[in-house]
């Protein structure tokens, strides 16, 4: 029987294995999970009689390739490779050779699950590389779903965001395909993509009481007023995306009106596009309507900005409960996050100048009684304050991620001290991340010392005189 | 009759702490050091300028240090393999010694020729001294398997007998009776090429600020351990301006080349540390460097694929962009940024750059900014850096690139801020892009922020003078930590690893926008009847640490590896 051709997925796992070792797998697998299969093995037939609901169980723990092989065995064996429920998800890869290294689905299998599945499709992504024709060829399927109904759509760049490179008009009238058809779409990812107002008021129009989930981080083309009609109408909205420019204290009470069910996530995205660029606050009053509505939801803040952008943040309290800071921040910044972030639960730091947390350090965990995760890059703690923080905070630490250099070693600890003392306040071992050396055999003197040996006139020439 | 011997010099250039070389010598009649200017190796194609006179230069000071010995260095043009037989033949050989080399093509190569040797007749000696430890030892304590961790690897050291301690130097009491025949046109026939005679242009090639060598290796390391006697700190040292230069001390290129024995420094370094600290016993981050170059040729010897992404099972398969023009702008430094092409530009002017500026390019290039593969990068490097070392350049490449050893990706160093916070004045620019000389401190790192009147103050308008950057650094950092955590969060879902924390009540832990390859698992559960689907995979208010946890699991990588081996 001749392979089915185009089915290229996971191609370097699983391209050499020969149907029958797809078979001795099948029955490896049926008896894993005890089903009672007649052991006797002597002829085809009773392969074929294998229930369709037991094959399918089977199937479903099978990748598609060596699905794919399995169909050829037998007519029955075939039937089942085209059972609906094996094509409910599916997750679509258009990558070009010359951006990418990974391998596209097979566009023969597109087309067959476009001629033969499309109908039964509910859970969908694209991952699309960072060519504008994968993005147009996702487009493309796109708007040849027309007689599915999705409850699931992604639409993942996986470089860079492709999607924003397709004439806009074009993939808003993809889009729009799907919002128009599917009428119960619960969950959208389309990040990073051209997606506008008008659209989104299509989405509203046909799936506003199943929509709970929307992500749509850096859609450049919405506008404040655009997200605002899908709050006003899509009450089970749980989970939400967007970026700070589209937050607004009528978002807010949207959100936290009545009709609309708790909030679970919220996370906003704060990004700087030209320096000293100036950010609008939220009143206090509305972040507090949020939590009164919904008291257990998460609101998760990424910051990508200068040191000088901080102006408007964190000078009221926020009930933020997970806080990335991508670029530098300052310590006066984070001084006030102790203060004011009273729900935090996860901060990160991923850099700071080079004076020490240490103050801002103690008071988040004196302020933050909720915090049980904290990652420091580029920053500089002194091992006394960092035990005494973890002194604080204790056991409730279950993630404790920082870069060895962060800690600088003073009169009571050493760095090969504090990994007792750390363990011993979290009650489970515990060391620093390491960066490798990759190879440093040089002996540079260190600030303390440069510092020191500034006194002894002399010394650092050596330090300072590189090799001609 | 006493045999006549061959070493062949491959890494390992020196004659302290070679025991393969005493063996050569041992009771032997005749003994000829030959080193290959092999393809394996050479491939000249590959290698840079500046690699490729640090070599000449070690194997210069091979040959006048053998002369001492009224011995001398054959350099034999062409492949060991074609180039074997004659030899054994023509010398009449009956011993052949050399350095265990624990990279997989090495070993692949030696193997050819000690079938060649026993088909001659040949007794081959192979001794293990470019490591500390005897890898395989290593990975036969970890159950089979490298260590995947450095912790891992750390507990497995410490278990092990500490490292055998270095042999004599060879010396003319150790030669004894054993003599090299030179003939009178030894010189034409088997001396050290030169840059020219290799095709390299050395006209207006500046001095090496690393010259190669034994004897400027064991220079080195005795001020590098003056110096650390000095500080009498063995912590590691903290970065600043200063380290950002070469430095006198810096011993990386000679234990790449073996111009140093890593023996002879692991056992100096305790002897200092003892006379220091009193007698007190080292603890292993004493020996930090060494380690990690140990830790990552363990990693490395039994992968053939461990320096690509593709087939490699310890590396995270990640959709990294092929971007020829970005890459070529990196490579170039002409990135616009200028703490980039600075570390670029001293790269390429002189071979080694710090660490830390490692890490800065290196992140740079893959999942800080440009998302480019790291296998790009490490070819770079393996044209330009003299340390360059197949196993541990892939390793490093591989851990900064967050494709493997599970690191913390949530942080990346900024290309503006990182270079800032080291060298605040902005000297090392200046020193290495002299086109910003005239930038004011305030601007040098971001020189595009600057007023025009700066810049023209500066004689120096960015995006005709210097470029413009060529990323948002912002917002590409954005959406490649985004990238990142869609990564593993799809990782974290090959073992149905559902020990991340859930928030919604939703239940079905099923995937919605990673489905395929999860062998089975989210397949079987695709079909629960998911109204929405749950935050285990939005990445709404997935914290980011939760991710970071996986740095533990190296057993999820186990897994990793296990699916693309199934």
């Amino acid at each position: 029987m001749k392979r089915i051709k185009g089915v290229e997925e996971d191609s370097n796992s699983s391209s050499s294995k020969s149907p029958p070792e797809v078979c001795k797998k099948v029955r490896k697998q049926t008896s894993d999970e005890s089903v009672a299969v007649v052991a006797s093995e002597s002829t085809e037939s009773d392969w074929a009689r294998l229930p369709q609901e037991l094959l399918l169980h089977i199937f479903q723990y099978l990748p598609l390739l060596d699905r794919a092989y399995a169909s050829q065995v037998c007519r029955t064996w075939n039937q089942a490779f085209h059972m609906p429920e094996l094509w409910r998800c599916f997750e679509f890869e258009l990558n070009q050779p010359a951006s990418s290294y990974l391998k596209a689905t097979h566009p023969d299998l597109i087309k067959q699950i476009i001629k033969r599945h499309s109908n039964h499709l509910q859970y969908v992504s694209f991952k699309v590389d960072s060519s504008t024709e994968s993005a147009e060829a996702a487009c493309d399927i796109l708007s040849q779903l027309v007689n599915c109904s999705l409850k699931t759509l992604g639409l993942i760049s996986t470089a860079r965001p492709s999607f924003m490179e397709v004439p806009k008009s074009h993939f808003i009238s993809a889009l729009t395909v799907v919002f128009v058809n599917s009428k119960s779409l619960s969950s959208l990812k389309i990040d990073d993509t051209p997606v506008d107002d008008p659209s989104l008021k299509v989405l509203v129009a046909n799936n506003s009481d199943t929509l709970k989930l929307l992500k749509m981080s850096s859609c450049p083309h919405v506008s404040p007023a655009g997200i605002l009609c899908v709050a006003d109408q899509c009450h089970g909205l749980r989970e939400l995306a967007l970026n700070y420019h589209l937050l607004s204290d009528e978002l807010l009470l949207a959100l936290s009106s009545e009709k609309h069910v708790h909030l679970e996530h919220l996370r906003i995205d704060v990004v700087s596009e030209n320096p000293g660029q100036h950010f609008h606050t939220i009143k206090k009053s509305s972040w507090d309507a949020m939590v009164r509505h919904s008291p257990k939801f998460n609101l998760v803040m990424y910051f990508f900005l200068y040191e000088d952008e901080f102006g408007p943040f964190f000078n009221e309290e926020v009930p933020v409960t997970h806080l990335y800071f991508g670029r530098s921040v300052s310590k006066e910044v984070l001084g006030r996050v102790g203060l004011h972030c009273p729900r935090l639960v996860e901060l990160v730091v991923c850099a700071n100048g080079l004076r020490p947390l240490d103050e801002e350090l103690i008071r988040i965990a004196k302020h933050c009684t909720q915090l049980s995760a904290i990652g420091l890059g580029e920053c500089e703690v002194s091992c006394s304050a960092f035990v005494e923080f973890v002194k604080m905070c204790g056991r409730r630490l279950s993630q404790l991620s920082i870069m060895e250099e962060v800690l600088i070693p003073d009169h009571k600890y050493s760095l090969d001290e504090i990994h007792w003392e750390v363990s011993k306040h979290l009650g489970r071992v515990w060391f620093p991340d390491m960066m490798p050396t990759w190879c440093r055999f040089v002996t540079s003197v260190s600030h303390r010392c440069l510092r020191r040996s500034r006194q002894l006139p002399g010394c650092t020439r050596k330090a300072r005189t590189p090799r001609a | 009759m006493a045999p006549n011997s061959i070493h062949w010099f491959r890494k390992g250039l020196r004659l302290h702490d070679n025991p393969a070389l005493l063996q050569a010598v041992r009771g032997a009649g005749t003994v000829r050091c030959v080193y290959f200017l092999d393809p394996w190796f050479a491939g000249s194609s590959n290698v840079g300028v500046n690699r490729w006179r640090f070599l000449l230069q070690c194997l210069e000071d091979l040959d006048a240090n053998l002369r001492k010995l009224n011995s001398r260095l054959f350099v034999i043009r062409g492949q060991p393999a074609n180039v074997f037989p004659r030899l054994f033949k023509e010398w009449k050989i009956s011993r052949l010694t050399f350095e265990y080399d624990s990279e997989p093509f090495g070993k692949e190569r030696d193997a050819a020729i000690k079938k060649l040797a026993m088909e001659a007749g040949v007794e081959v000696n192979v001794k293990t001294s470019h490591t500390l430890y005897d890898l395989d030892k290593i990975i036969e304590l970890n159950g089979g398997q490298p260590p995947l961790t450095y912790k891992r690897f750390q507990t497995l050291i410490s278990r092990l007998d500490p490292p055998e301690m270095p042999v004599e130097t060879l010396s003319d009491a150790l030669m004894g009776g054993c003599v090299t025949p030179v003939s009178e046109d030894h010189g034409d026939k088997y001396g050290v090429p030169s840059l020219e005679e290799l095709g390299f242009d050395t006209e207006g090639l500046p001095t090496a600020v690393w010259p190669g060598g034994e004897t400027e290796a064991l220079t080195r390391i005795e001020r590098h351990l003056e110096r650390k006697a000095w500080v009498a700190n063995f912590e590691r040292p903290r970065m600043n301006a200063n380290s950002l230069l070469a430095s006198p001390t810096g011993l990386s290129p000679y234990l790449r080349f073996g111009c140093l024995s890593c023996r002879l420094f692991y056992f100096k370094l305790t002897d200092l540390y003892r006379k220091v600290k009193k007698n007190s016993s080292p603890p292993l981050s004493l020996y930090g460097q060494l380690l990690w170059r140990e830790f990552f040729y363990t990693t490395a010897t039994n992968n053939p694929r461990f320096d690509k992404m593709e087939g490699n099972p310890i590396c995270v398969r990640i959709p990294w962009d092929k971007n020829p023009e970005a890459l070529a702008k990196w490579a170039e430094a002409k990135t616009g940024f200028p703490w980039i092409d600075a570390i670029m530009t001293q790269l390429r002017q002189e071979g080694w750059i710090h660490h830390l500026a490692r890490h800065a390019v290196a992140c740079f290039l893959t999942r800080g900014d440009l998302w480019i593969s790291w296998e790009e990068g490490m070819k770079v490097f393996e044209e330009l850096l003299l340390d360059a070392d197949w196993s541990v350049n892939a390793g490093s490449w591989m851990w900064l690139s967050c494709s493997s050893f599970f690191q913390q990706f949530f942080h990346c160093y900024c290309p503006v801020g990182f270079g800032r916070r080291t060298d605040p004045n902005g000297d090392f620019i200046r020193r290495y892009l002299p086109v910003l000389r005239g930038f004011p401190a305030k601007y040098i790192y971001d020189p595009w922020n600057a007023p025009e009147s700066v810049q023209a103050a500066a004689k120096c308008v960015i995006g005709v003078h210097y470029p413009k950057p060529m990323v948002h650094h912002a917002e590409a950092s954005r959406l490649n930590i985004e990238r990142m955590k869609q990564i593993y969060q799809q990782l974290s879902r090959y073992r149905g690893l559902a020990r991340l924390p859930r928030v919604t009540a939703a239940g079905a832990s099923c995937s919605t926008f990673t489905i395929k390859k999860t062998r089975g698992r989210a397949a079987a559960n695709s079909d629960c009847n998911r109204t929405y689907t749950s935050n285990s995979n939005s990445l709404v208010g997935r914290p980011l640490l939760s991710f970071v946890s996986i740095t533990n699991i190296f057993e999820l990588l186990g897994g990793y590896g296990y699916m693309l081996r199934i």
